[in-house]
């Protein structure tokens, strides 16, 4: 499935800038990167096994809703401001955003399915 | 021709079962689970695994045994299981995504963070309460945090913690810690890590985040509140069965039952590791059961042929 590379633990398969389907936000872009439609935001930092683990689902989500939802991440390390704003206390956390208000999240490294629920439940458009 | 055998976990015992199952040329399917590797994914430091002088990083290992089993041919998918059938002559296993079949299974899904049960532990978990020190620990900087238990994971996160937070409460329901000396005497010396003996939390306490903790002292039944901003539960595991039907006997406590600790109920399915291990539950003995359950399965397998 050619996941295999990004789940080695040691290496960072989240890293900045390489990927346009995956917008990196910062404490600076987050509100305007976030203000509108629906974004999906996934809360990760380069210390966390189980945020690499999750990092092909999100891109996969990428892809598949391309077009219909947003989708970014947010490194904790270098961004505390949104970080603490939001009260993100545990991650992998992947925040649903809906024209800049938080509407629903998935706590913890998920099969892909559950994040699909999480999509079509809070989405019409996705809904199957 | 069926598939020979599927793993399901990746721990120490899954993995280890499948080293030996691919180099046995069973071509072994792990069936890793999303978050792979167990609870060693969770750790820092490990120190009693034989082999390594100066310790190894418990993800380093889990890599380790995983590449080995790459090596030898096992093939791995990164998906959970969801239901286990046996049926007259293979066994099939479904996940999430797909449904795989074969002559043979070895269960070894392990266990996963115990929770108290108490008010307020579902609302804020995530928000101030965690099962992995090492995941959230960063979050703390100069922060109260209370951890909860008294054996081994319970010192070695209260110890982990003080890297961050400025002040540690480990928090035991007993008058003594069941943690080998070693570890308990690394946190009793620890300046910044607070015992609190003969104490049980009634309730986690917050507005949109954990900010206290309802403590009731046992011996004096005394109440009290804990400031905290943070709670970590090290509390013991639970097996993790959920994907097993009633066809695979359980003991009361939910372990997979077993009367040697390789075979089950079930005819071709065998057990390693934590999920019927409810006495060791460690990386060597886990990986130790996965040696046996491998070599259960390729001596069943044969008898198979032979039929």
């Amino acid at each position: 499935m050619g996941m295999s590379a990004n789940l080695v633990p040691n290496q960072s398969s989240t890293g900045t800038g390489e990927d346009n389907l995956i917008t990196n936000l910062t404490d600076q872009t987050f509100t305007d990167g976030t203000k509108q439609g629906y974004v999906l935001v996934d809360f990760w930092a380069e210390w966390c096994a189980p945020c690499r683990a999750i990092a092909p689902i999100v891109h996969e989500l990428a892809e598949k809703y391309k077009g219909k939802l947003k989708v970014a991440k947010l490194d904790i390390d270098s961004n505390p401001l949104t970080q603490s704003s939001y009260g993100v206390m545990s991650i992998p956390l992947c925040i649903l955003f809906k024209d800049g208000q938080p509407i629903d999240s998935l706590l913890g490294a998920k099969p892909k399915q559950f994040f699909d629920q999480l999509l079509q439940k809070n989405i019409p458009e996705l809904a199957a | 021709m069926n598939r020979k055998l599927i793993i399901i976990g990746s721990g120490p015992a899954g993995l280890t079962a499948a080293i030996y199952a691919a180099r046995a040329d069973l071509k072994p399917l792990v069936i890793a689970g999303v978050t792979w590797g167990g609870q060693l994914m969770n750790t820092t430091e490990i120190e009693n695994f034989p082999g390594f002088i100066e310790g190894i990083q418990g993800p380093d290992l889990m890599n380790n045994m995983m590449e080995q089993a790459k090596r030898f041919g096992a093939e791995i998918v990164f998906e959970n299981a969801t239901q286990v059938i046996k049926k007259e002559k293979s066994t099939v296993v479904k996940t999430y995504e797909n449904e795989y079949e074969a002559d043979s299974v070895i269960l070894a899904t392990g266990a996963s963070p115990k929770l108290l049960g108490i008010p307020g532990e579902d609302k804020f978990y995530g928000r101030g309460i965690s099962t992995c020190a090492t995941c959230d620990a960063a979050f703390y900087k100069e922060k109260v945090v209370a951890v909860v238990g008294g054996g081994d994971s319970a010192m070695e996160d209260a110890t982990f913690l003080t890297r961050f937070a400025s002040k540690v409460y480990l928090l035991h329901r007993r008058e003594e810690f069941r943690a080998s000396p070693i570890m308990v005497n690394r946190a009793l010396s620890n300046s910044k890590i607070e015992v609190l003996y003969n104490t049980q939390v009634e309730e986690v306490q917050g507005d949109t985040k954990v900010n206290g903790l309802r403590i009731i002292n046992n011996k004096t039944n005394t109440e009290s509140i804990l400031v905290i901003d943070g709670l970590f539960l090290a509390i013991g595991h639970i097996p993790v069965t959920d994907y097993l039907e009633k066809q695979i006997d359980l003991t009361e406590e939910g372990y997979i039952k077993s009367t040697d600790g390789v075979h089950t109920s079930m005819e071709g399915i065998f057990v390693a590791g934590d999920v019927e291990d409810y006495k060791y539950r460690q990386a060597i003995t886990a990986s130790g059961a996965g040696c046996r359950a491998a070599l259960e399965a390729q001596k069943w397998l044969e008898t198979l042929e032979d039929k």
